[in-house]
């Protein structure tokens, strides 16, 4: 039987309140949202915090999928399945499903949070690659302050953020829509980690694509960007040949280790195939909604 | 730590460690064995219950979670004198071999249908993609959620007879 090891069991009952707790117990403690990272750490000893902070009853507080003015603002407690259902997140923000179908299965995705998702930290997890893809930033509240930090600033290594022991992440925000978006998983199995996934948000311009941003998950101790690839894009008419040398170049970029999921050179064709098809999902929906 | 829970409609005040997971809380403190215990991971499903309506894996969470809130086990699905569509088509469509699967299944495929009626049958096989059958009987579990849909409850009194 796996059992976590014991621990003091906090409930907050507000963001502000969850961020004095935090202040006030230290790295000691840890924040529980859906906890289905943390629990199944927890049960393997992996995690043995001395303190967990349960947060759930934040739902009112922090459990919304909205467009502001063109910004997409995600709170730390939408459930996985509250991306896969929002309207506005099919529509404008197609990468966003794309990796929502993929990640876990059904049940998982009604308990599962995307802060959690996010502040995690798992170099596997998908939807840091999918929000590195579209140059998404987080909203992190520390005692009597709040910081953005940009995604791709958030990663220091695996299970490590730039989050201070006494912050929380509290929103998910990507400040414009891409003209199209894409992302592509290969798993073992349903409901596994990506032996690699590619998730590519793209702006267009005169038939040409003007910024494109590459994330990739699974290809190294932490959520990668790449940023060669991306550059080898910028300014370019959009074809197969110009696909194809991104995807070599992200492979180059990409840092893969042999494990279960696959060797590391298996992991790198991935990469440079499925940045390729990501791509051009990405340009046909970018052009799709150019027709419309 | 004293938690408050609804089970199956029913209040229920119990004092636990704040690690107990709520698979065995049910099981265990509860008795409510329906629940099966399986794989430990969060992979195969057969400790799916209902909390607050929505199917989640007892596994992976813990009890004092659902302090203030509702749980449904297997048990809490049955009216105590006929079978719900789902269960009954189980039993029409053979969709069990060992049964281990069987409640998580259930309870899965009907919180499903609670949401959407009409399925297609991708839908189906996506809605249980998180319950696992190691007997691989997964055709016959399809076709059983299928009957469900084809069968709701209101039409019952007809099916129970025919079948006597």
């Amino acid at each position: 039987m796996q059992v976590p090891a014991r621990f003091e069991y906090e409930k907050a009952s507000s963001v502000e309140e969850a961020v004095e707790l935090l202040r006030r117990l230290g790295p000691d403690a840890h924040l529980l949202a859906g906890g289905h990272s943390l629990i199944p750490m927890m049960k393997l000893r992996l995690a043995a915090p001395e303190v967990v902070i349960d947060i759930h009853e934040l739902d009112g507080e922090l459990r919304y999928v909205r467009e502001d003015d063109g910004v997409l603002r995600i709170g730390a407690l939408a459930r996985h399945r509250d991306v896969l259902e929002s309207e506005v997140i099919g529509e404008r923000y197609p990468l966003l499903r794309d990796a929502e179908t993929m990640i876990a299965d059904p049940l998982v995705r009604n308990m599962g949070t995307v802060g959690g998702g996010v502040a995690h930290g798992d170099p596997a997890e998908d939807l840091p690659a999918a929000f590195v893809a579209l140059g998404g930033e987080v909203v992190v509240r520390g005692p009597g302050r709040e910081r953005t930090i940009p995604i791709d600033a958030l990663y220091l290594g695996p299970y490590e953020t730039s989050l201070a022991a006494d912050e929380m992440l509290t929103e998910v925000r990507v400040p414009n829509a891409p003209d199209g978006s894409a992302y592509i998983k290969v798993e073992r199995r349903a409901g596994d980690y990506a032996s690699a996934s590619i998730g590519v948000a793209l702006r267009m311009s005169g038939g040409e694509i003007e910024d494109a941003r590459i994330g990739m998950c699974g290809v190294g101790s932490t959520t990668l960007r790449a940023r060669g690839a991306e550059e080898s894009l910028r300014g370019q008419p959009p074809g197969e040949e110009l696909y194809r040398r991104a995807g070599e170049r992200a492979a180059e970029e990409s840092e893969p280790i042999e494990d279960a999921r696959g060797s590391a050179e298996y992991k790198r064709d991935l990469v440079r195939t499925l940045v390729a098809r990501a791509l051009e999902r990405a340009v046909e929906r970018a052009n799709r909604e150019g027709a419309r | 730590m004293r938690i408050e829970v609804s089970v199956n409609g029913a209040p229920r005040a119990a004092e636990v460690e704040p690690r107990l997971l709520l698979v065995h809380f049910v099981r265990e403190h509860l008795g409510l064995t329906g629940t099966h215990w399986g794989c430990d991971t969060s992979n195969c499903g057969a400790c799916t219950v209902l909390l607050d309506g929505e199917p989640v894996k007892s596994c992976t969470l813990l009890t004092v979670r659902t302090d203030g809130h509702e749980v449904t086990t297997i048990e809490g699905l049955w009216s105590g004198t006929e079978l719900t569509p789902v269960q009954e088509g189980f039993h029409q469509e053979h969709g069990l071999q060992c049964g281990f699967c069987t409640p998580g299944m259930i309870v899965t495929g009907t919180a499903f249908l609670e949401r959407n009626p009409d399925p297609t049958e991708a839908e189906i096989r996506e809605a249980i993609s998180g319950n696992l059958c190691r007997c691989t009987g997964y055709e016959n579990i399809i076709k059983s959620i299928r009957w469900a849909v084809e069968h709701p409850a209101r039409s019952r009194e007809s099916r129970v007879g025919s079948r006597e």
